[in-house]
């Protein structure tokens, strides 16, 4: 599904990113852990686009992602998810609109009728069918992070990057938030990369776990593997 | 040391804003087109501007008569105030002090706006889901603003004549009619057209000033903080330089 290779990227003197390599599998959710800082979020923004690397290759459904177009890039994006670690709602439009823009933007065949189903159908999936008239400045911070995971789901993309999205969370709702990750991957059969440092999250979450340190992608594995690793570096996080 | 990094900087800044327009005629003249937000942006810009310009308008017209009056009473050719205020409204009151009270409201408000979309990263989740971005929020903006500023003007510029007209029956009594003949009889093709058309160039570069500064905001409330007062100041010095511009073209034309 995604294959990185050689990623660089840097912002001035700081090289985030230093041959960084990677590959995502089919319905896989793989989870990428790192320090706050260590350029998890660079990777996800680099992959989607939002970020031009400096070198390396960023391959996606066989498309080198540097290499598009702009309209190439959007027809690829409808393809890919993205769940911001602010949720990134628009907070002019209520829920139900946030849910309708990207309907309305890629799949003008819909009509009105189709379209209200396919916003119940996703609030319904993250059990918020009540707040379709609400304005996202009335919702809870797990309330908030739902709709923008039904936003980010909406056009059934076959790949979601999530940018940290237990971050800020309850313990609660952290669990619930997990918990429709793994629903949504089963009902939609996507692959997913999940950026976190919350070790609960990549325990209950992970298919694979790259640990990204000093640039590069340090070490991979299942989770339990990690955890018995005699690495220094890769056990501070398990501890 | 200092001059020469605030020259380069600004040059620099001159240099990305040039770029920014240029993707209106490039990105944003291309189909698809917001249609519906333009519509919107419509509504937002100059329906709800309504009011504010109609009261500024109407003390406009009214404070400029009383200030004028005595001055023409004075020289004895009060009969001509009427036609002064006239003019004075229509070529360049009117169209100045609309665009300034614009800036304020809309290129503060869209600057405000665009820089808490840019700081809480809706303008990212706008182009992730495969929506340009420019197009939705920057196009509809400046072509809304382009076009609502000269409506709003010539609304002002109505009520301003008709704060005058009030003006005017407070020292005297006039006819409504013989106000406004006095008036119109008086204004030329060269009065009413330049000022016209330069009320386009205020409403673009208020709007495209707003959408840059917010669309380029730095992080945080202070960045966007920031963002709504440079607009604002920004498009107040731009309006004031088209003005001078279109002054002197009228001048060239000879329509002054």
């Amino acid at each position: 599904m995604i294959v990185i290779n050689n990623l660089c990227k840097s912002f001035g003197n700081n090289h985030v990113l230093k041959n960084f390599n990677l590959r995502l599998n089919s319905k896989e959710n793989l989870v990428v852990l790192g320090r706050s800082g260590s350029g998890k979020s660079v990777l996800i923004k680099c992959i989607i686009g939002l970020l031009i690397p400096d070198s390396g290759e960023i391959i996606v459904f066989g498309n080198n992602v540097s290499g598009l177009r702009h309209h190439e890039l959007d027809m690829l994006r409808t393809e890919i998810g993205f769940l911001f670690q602010s949720n990134a709602l628009y907070d002019s439009m209520t829920v139900r609109e946030n849910l309708e823009f990207p309907l309305r933007r890629h799949w003008f065949e819909l009509t009105q009728k189709e379209v209200d189903d396919m916003v119940m159908e996703a609030l319904e999936n993250v059990n918020l069918g009540h707040t379709a008239e609400m304005m996202p400045a009335e919702l809870s911070g797990g309330m908030a992070k739902r709709i923008a995971l039904a936003r980010t789901m909406i056009l059934r993309p076959k790949i979601i990057l999530y940018d940290e999205p237990t971050t800020g969370l309850d313990p609660i709702t952290a669990r619930e938030i997990e918990g429709l990750i793994l629903k949504l991957h089963d009902k939609y059969q996507t692959s997913s990369i999940i950026i976190s440092h919350d070790m609960t999250c990549v325990k209950n979450t992970a298919d694979r776990v790259a640990l990204l340190l000093d640039g590069k992608c340090y070490s991979e594995g299942s989770f339990e593997d990690l955890k018995k690793s005699g690495d220094e570096h890769v056990k501070q996080f398990f501890e | 040391m200092d001059i020469v990094a605030k020259t380069r900087d600004f040059f620099s800044q001159a240099g990305y804003m040039a770029r920014f327009t240029s993707q209106l005629f490039t990105l944003a003249a291309k189909p698809p087109y917001e249609f519906k937000e333009f519509l919107a942006q419509c509504y937002i810009i100059g329906y709800r501007s309504l009011p504010l310009v109609a009261l500024t308008g109407f003390i406009m017209g009214l404070v400029l008569t009383m200030q004028l009056r005595p001055s023409l009473v004075y020289y004895g050719v009060q009969s001509q105030l009427p036609v002064m205020v006239g003019i004075a409204i229509v070529r360049e009151i009117g169209p100045v002090i609309t665009a300034l009270i614009f800036a304020g409201k809309i290129g503060s408000s869209i600057g405000a706006e665009l820089g808490s979309m840019k700081v809480t990263e809706q303008i990212d989740a706008m182009e992730v889901s495969g929506t340009n971005p420019y197009k939705y929020l920057v196009a509809t903006r400046v072509v809304a603003g382009t076009l609502m500023l000269p409506v709003l003007t010539m609304l002002a510029d109505a009520i301003s004549l008709f704060g005058a007209y009030v003006g005017v029956n407070i020292s005297a009594v006039t006819s409504f009619r013989l106000f406004f003949m006095q008036i119109l009889k008086t204004l030329e093709f060269g009065d009413v057209l330049p000022a016209f058309i330069k009320t386009f160039f205020f409403g673009f570069a208020v709007s495209i000033v707003g959408c840059y500064k917010g669309y380029n905001s730095s992080r945080g409330t202070r960045g966007v903080g920031d963002s709504a007062n440079t607009a604002v100041v920004l498009s107040s010095v731009f309006i004031f330089i088209i003005d001078l511009l279109a002054v002197q073209i009228t001048a060239i034309w000879g329509l002054n």
